[in-house]
């Protein structure tokens, strides 16, 4: 358990640099906004790591965890309807 | 086969008030998120080039800081079930290290932008950009005071209440890290 947390921390990191890479001209020959998407989609799967797997609603009662998906979905799809 | 069926059941990690908290707080941040960039459509340009005007290294620094922070608070709950209150300590002080570090980097992100001439006024970006980072920074400062007292109480004989305790304050501490996730995205990376 304490392993995969540390391994999570890693992703999590891997995840920052890829974010910056999208926002330092990575996929910026086509159109920038898919560049804009990735790194709000990055940010979301990120948040979701830390619910799930830090604040432990992986094993949590189902509709906490309902309560957290909904927030990442609702939040993350509105933003990006929003930015295009 | 008990153990296995019991690790499985549905745990509620702290207590269910510090639930409420949360999500009301997130549904808060929700709304100003979506308040941002609903106000970057109408000038995406301006808000682009003001952008620029942020110290991105900072930023991503403090973003290292905040996940690291979660990473030895989430361990520091895993020493703790398994009764090593020592190492749990240990961790906690690392996570709160990690904090101040925020706060300083904040600081030195703050009084530049200031001495540039740069203020809560300058712009709708810059207001955004104060009010959000500041309400945001005020969520650190409260988790560093949740943080000590979770370091504190873990002096005491572990029990129940206290890894519950332990657990509550850990959960805030991720959501604060949560939300600077979704504002790296949106103040510093997006363009």
């Amino acid at each position: 358990m304490t392993q995969r947390v540390s391994w999570l921390w890693a992703a999590l990191m891997a995840a920052t640099a890829l974010s910056w890479a999208f926002g330092h001209g990575l996929g910026a020959g086509a159109d920038l906004r898919w560049s804009g998407t990735a790194v709000l989609l990055i940010a979301f799967l990120k948040a979701r790591v830390v619910f799930l797997d830090f604040m432990e609603l992986r094993h949590a009662p189902a509709a906490l965890r309902l309560a957290f998906e909904c927030w990442t979905l609702t939040v993350a799809g509105t933003l990006v309807a929003l930015y295009w | 086969m008990t153990q296995t069926l019991k690790a499985r059941a549905p745990h509620l990690p702290g207590e269910a008030g510090v639930w409420v908290f949360i999500l009301g707080d997130m549904a808060m941040f929700a709304a100003l998120f979506i308040t941002f960039v609903y106000y970057r459509r109408a000038d995406v340009a301006g808000f682009v080039h003001s952008q620029h005007a942020l110290n991105q290294q900072l930023g991503a620094l403090n973003t290292f800081f905040m996940l690291t922070s979660s990473w030895c608070v989430a361990l520091a709950v895993h020493a703790a079930r398994a009764g090593l209150a020592r190492r749990a300590q240990g961790w906690l002080l690392a996570g709160m290290a990690c904090a101040v570090s925020f706060v300083v980097v904040k600081f030195f992100e703050y009084s530049e932008k200031i001495a540039a001439g740069i203020t809560l006024t300058s712009n709708d970006f810059f207001m955004y950009y104060y009010m959000l980072t500041g309400l945001h920074l005020l969520h650190v400062l409260l988790g560093l005071g949740v943080l000590s007292y979770l370091w504190r109480s873990l002096c005491a004989p572990a029990g129940h209440s206290t890894l519950r305790t332990l657990e509550s304050g850990a959960c805030f501490w991720h959501m604060v890290d949560i939300l600077w996730i979704v504002l790296f995205a949106l103040l510093y990376m997006l363009r």
